[in-house]
């Protein structure tokens, strides 16, 4: 087995307290503290995050934004300089090949965010796409850092340490600026459902700015935050994980995602015509998010049975709600499946239908 | 990590206390709910459950992952700590106090004499 990644973060979160787990390939802090505390730290103040592993890609030249466009399903062309957009990338058949952002520096300047795990493949893909495309590609995963500042503070703790006007930046916007002395990609995106702000920067500059934000955030009470409350803030907030809610072999209308397939953009995209054929026939199998009343947290794997017994799905995700406190989670479902129920050590519990977000978030604007 | 030394251990990381009427109460050890991170749930057995030394007694459940807790010794629950049921994380941050677990009238008092004794488990956990 190769040896795990690091983050430029590695020797601050190990002086923090983490504890590392293999994720994607990375040693990444899955907590600092605890999970359930961290959870909350967010939801209620801010909560930062060392998010380095995940992979940033550069589409430049003068078909990068009509290249971008047939590449993934949102529509791209709408994209103008400091506008940053969700996507799903599909293959010709319809499944996912990630889920992706994409934001755009300039006309001709995107840098395409891509989850830790898929860069290789992602890279590999999107190159292979490009032939006959007048643009660049670059792999530049290992020039940046990504850190997230996460929580109803966010706003408050940035701006102390920049001149840039945080105030101006809308939600899903970005904007080149200097935060504590290092050059960053400020934008205003997140995986938690707060409000919240995201710093690309150089490696090199990654320790020093979180210290800067973490001495910043101290009078409003921000803490390091791993990827277990990563994982369950994006679940609370309704937000799909590649591998668990879309996949290879779930297409983004199964996931709910529809609002992201513009299947009528004139460009068309990778996917199209098998996405516009599940639309009109239905989906076989979608995504449905859960709570249970309970606090015993339903496991990814385990599977969903209807009123008479018949197995008619799979858990996908599922974590205890650090606000709730009960289990919340997703399965995919075949379509018209009544009444829903897992077994859980020999008890039986009820799968209750939820439209997420399972907690109430700020307005987005 | 504190191991007291008022307790017997067994290899699965159960502590066993004899109390002076001499019933048992069982829980986790420290180091068991530190390798476990944040325990949401604990899953107990019924009162006057018969459970032999090592049979599985119940769960403990973290974000991580749900495993299984042994009977250190063998007896008969006598009592169950139904706090637990609201506030499972207790045994996070008192697991050898107010996170204890059951409460075993033993079978004999040769069960907790096999079990390791604090300075012993304190090696086994290094």
């Amino acid at each position: 087995m190769p040896a795990l990644k690091r983050t430029p973060l590695f020797a601050f979160n190990q002086q923090h307290g983490a504890r590392f787990v293999d994720f994607g390939g990375w040693e990444m802090p899955v907590q600092y503290r605890s999970i359930l505390e961290e959870h909350r730290v967010v939801r209620q103040r801010a909560g930062l995050f060392d998010v380095s592993h995940m992979g940033e890609v550069e589409v430049t030249g003068p078909d990068a934004s009509r290249f971008l466009d047939h590449l993934v399903t949102n529509d791209v062309a709408k994209l103008f300089p400091g506008r940053v957009l969700y996507s799903a990338m599909c293959q010709p058949d319809g499944g996912v090949v990630d889920d992706l952002i994409i934001y755009c520096r300039g006309a001709q300047d995107f840098l395409v965010c891509v989850n830790a795990s898929n860069t290789e493949k992602d890279v590999a893909w999107i190159l292979q796409q490009a032939a006959g495309f007048n643009c660049t590609v670059r792999n530049l995963s290992d020039d940046f850092a990504l850190l997230a500042l996460q929580g109803p503070a966010s706003a408050a703790i940035l701006q102390a340490l920049t001149s840039f006007d945080l105030g101006a930046l809308k939600y899903y916007h970005c904007a080149a600026g200097t935060v504590a002395g290092a050059e960053c990609l400020i934008a205003r995106t997140g995986y938690t459902g707060e409000n919240g702000y995201e710093l690309f920067c150089r490696p090199a500059d990654a320790e020093p700015l979180a210290v800067a934000l973490l001495a910043a955030g101290q009078p409003h009470g921000l803490e390091l935050a791993g990827l277990g409350a990563r994982d369950s803030l994006r679940l609370e907030a309704g937000y799909p994980l590649y591998g668990h809610e879309i996949s290879a072999t779930i297409t983004p209308l199964q996931a709910g995602l529809g609002w992201v397939v513009k299947l009528d953009k004139p460009a068309g995209f990778i996917g199209r015509d098998a996405l516009r054929a599940q639309q009109a026939a239905g989906v076989p199998s979608r995504i449905v998010f859960f709570r249970t009343g309970d606090r015993r947290i339903i496991r990814a794997g385990t599977p969903v049975v209807d009123a008479a017994g018949a197995v008619v799905g799979e858990v996908k995700s599922g974590t205890l709600s650090p606000v709730l406190n009960e289990a919340i989670g997703s399965a995919l479902v075949q379509t018209g499946a009544g009444e829903l129920s897992v077994d859980v050590r020999g008890t039986a519990i009820k799968l209750i239908p939820v439209r997420p977000p399972f907690v109430p978030l700020p307005p987005k604007s | 990590m504190p191991v007291p030394s008022d307790c017997k251990y067994a290899k699965s990381h159960e502590w066993a206390k004899r109390l002076p009427d001499g019933a048992v109460l069982v829980g986790i050890t420290d180091y068991a709910q530190h390798s476990l991170g944040d325990i949401t749930y604990v899953q107990l057995p019924q009162v006057g459950a018969v459970l032999a030394a090592g049979e599985s007694f119940g769960v403990v459940e973290s974000v991580k992952a749900a495993s299984d807790l042994y009977a250190p010794v063998a007896g008969t629950v006598v009592e169950v700590n139904e706090a637990l049921n609201a506030a499972p994380e207790t045994v996070n941050t008192d697991p050898q106090g107010g996170g204890w677990m059951l409460k075993l009238q033993p079978a004999d008092l040769a069960g907790l004499d096999a079990l390791l004794s604090a300075d012993a488990y304190q090696t086994l956990i290094g």
